[in-house]
């Protein structure tokens, strides 16, 4: 089975690209906080519910948004196998230091069901999931770095089961002011469904991920 | 199509420290939820079902034991008892470690139980490489974090990857603590029952909370397995694309799972005699599954959940679950649902009420969780 990476998209401190083109670039070196709002502004996205995300969820729903402009995968592939396959270093570390802080002294304690339902690092695919109707498979893995060889297995493992005809997958990882996203529109190699297309394989994931 | 086998099934949790003495207990009816008066997870008295972690201990050297945190000693030693029921070398490149968890060892983050540990082994790949390294896996360790369905993920990717050679054999482990951590955040949604949960039962009010771990050994090859090994058909994963945290009301996600996992495996609804559910005891869980069990064509095939047994384990709960759910079949036993006497969920799906010997040939586990994720695997006896 021939896989196409059909598009591919990148938020990091330096801006943000789809494929080789500059989408918008942080040149005021903005931090996470401010950036990835002035990315939601830059999209002209109307979505409140960003706002409430804690910072991981926000960088793979905007790396959602950003991939799936100008694409209607919802019309050509069925809802039930279009999913996520995400790979993530540090989990929700951030927002678990936050729901500890507010739980580490009896006399101010404070734990929150809004922070709490963030210390899960696949909220990220569920929101996106929410926002875009998708249905099908979803599994995020945890690795020190993106782990592109592991991260090829698991995708087309899971095109070959037949379980997903239209993936979105890749890296996406934040703590504090470390933050990198890099997600693939990955179909099987008939249904390209926009013009530029490469080849899904190990060597063009690492490629592209490596290329600044 | 290649068959793929799932065995030397091993589980630590409050009813014992092997897969056997978990089913024997259960069989028994011995509960291990406690209500815990320590104050050690939060402030009131409260069910959980604890792991005697003293006994997981005594396995390791005084220096040894202080090397690895508790969730890897337990699965450490949960792997140990797994690896002496089949014969697969775990040094091999040909075997790979899957590692499932929901919160590794969140227990760290709390400043006071860190003792001498870096802050860095809360990193679920720290964790990871600790447990790959005890066992010199050659083999950077695959690790699955998508909440309470991370133990069932694990088991299906298993089998994909060893079906794609990618591995011959693969150890899934599927890990959690109870911790203040957790105990606070479910307590701050309101989900945990002041009693012992009660799965699919008139008066169930939440859920109660467990910590343990589970081992299966999945293999492209029958002879490894000291026992006879099932046949893990396939899985699927899905979601509800509804709500972050409150199940769907309709269970359609689940409901796709369910449907991918059976026509993936060559079956039809009806082919599968027993299902393990995911019957956690909230109020909208339990309702959610019975209409995707109902919606898919399953309500008269006998369904248990095992956590008014050993409580919810989180991201551990899929292969403690999977490995009862092995024990079960090659015992032929239906287990009961414990705490569950009066039917309370709208469809009229089978609840197991009752211990009773029937002839158990293919089984459907299943999981749901936060971020709307669910999951779903089925066993075959060979």
């Amino acid at each position: 089975m021939e896989l196409s990476i059909n598009k591919y998209c990148r938020i990091d401190p330096t801006g943000v690209t789809v494929n080789r083109t500059i989408l918008l670039s942080n040149a005021e070196q903005l931090n996470y906080r401010k950036f990835i709002r002035s990315i939601y502004k830059s999209i002209k996205l109307d979505y409140p519910k960003f706002f409430k995300m804690d910072g991981l969820s926000k960088l793979g729903f905007m790396a959602v948004e950003v991939l799936l402009l100008e694409e209607e995968i919802s019309r050509k592939y069925p809802s039930e196998h279009t999913g996520f396959i995400l790979m993530n270093g540090s989990s929700s570390l951030e927002i678990d230091e936050k729901h500890q802080e507010s739980i580490n002294n009896r006399e101010q304690y404070f734990p929150s069901p809004s922070n709490f339902v963030y210390t899960l690092p696949n909220i990220m695919a569920g929101e996106a999931a929410i926002r875009h109707k998708f249905k099908g498979e979803n599994t995020v893995f945890i690795s020190k770095n993106f782990d592109t060889r592991v991260f090829y297995d698991l995708v087309r493992t899971s095109f070959e089961q037949k379980a997903l005809e239209c993936c979105i997958g890749g890296w996406v990882e934040q703590y504090g002011e470390t933050f990198e996203a890099l997600l693939f529109l990955i179909t099987s190699g008939e249904n390209n469904i926009s013009g530029e297309s490469v080849i899904f394989e190990p060597s063009n994931l690492n490629n592209i991920y490596k290329a600044t | 199509m290649k068959p793929v086998y799932a065995g030397a099934e091993n589980i630590i949790s409050s009813l014992g420290n092997t897969a056997k003495e978990n089913l024997e207990n259960m069989v028994r009816g011995k509960c291990g939820i406690l209500i815990d008066e320590s104050g050690f997870f939060c402030p009131q008295p409260l069910p959980l079902s604890r792991v005697d972690h003293a006994r997981v201990n005594d396995a390791f050297s005084m220096e040894e034991g202080e090397k690895y945190t508790s969730l890897e000693k337990m699965m450490i030693t949960s792997i140990n008892a797994a690896l002496k029921q089949s014969n697969i070398d775990i040094r091999d490149a040909e075997t790979g470690i899957i590692i499932t968890t929901t919160k590794g060892n969140i227990d760290l983050l709390d400043i006071r139980l860190r003792k001498g540990f870096d802050k860095k082994r809360v990193f679920l790949h720290e964790l990871a490489g600790q447990v790959a390294a005890y066992f010199q896996n050659p083999n950077n360790p695959i690790i699955v974090s998508n909440a309470c369905v991370s133990g069932v993920a694990g088991i299906i990717y298993a089998e994909r990857l060893i079906r794609a050679g990618k591995f011959r054999h693969v150890v899934v482990v599927g890990g959690d603590l109870i911790t203040e951590f957790v105990v606070s955040g479910f307590l701050s949604f309101q989900s945990l029952s002041l009693k012992p949960c009660r799965p699919f039962d008139q008066s169930r009010d939440g859920l109660s909370l467990g910590e343990g771990c589970g081992v299966l050994i999945i293999s492209e090859e029958k002879n490894i397995f000291r026992d006879q090994p099932m046949v893990v058909l396939s899985g699927a994963s899905s979601n509800d694309a509804n709500h972050i945290s409150g199940p769907s009301r309709t269970g359609e996600g689940l409901q796709i799972a369910i449907r991918n996992a059976t026509s993936f495996s060559g079956l039809k609804p009806n082919d599968i005699d027993f299902i393990s559910s995911h019957g956690t005891a909230t109020e909208y869980n339990d309702e959610m599954e019975a209409r995707a069990f109902s919606s898919a064509g399953m309500e008269t095939i006998p369904i248990n959940s095992f956590k008014g047994y050993i409580g919810h384990t989180l991201g551990a709960s899929g292969v403690i679950e999977a490995a009862l759910s092995l024990q079960s079949m090659r015992n032929n036993i239906l287990i009961k649902t414990a705490g569950f006497e009066n039917h309370g969920v709208s469809k009229n799906i089978n609840v197991i009420s009752e211990n009773r010997q029937a002839k158990i040939d293919t089984c459907l586990k299943t999981a749901s969780g936060f971020g709307g994720s669910n999951a779903a695997v089925v066993f075959q006896k060979m």
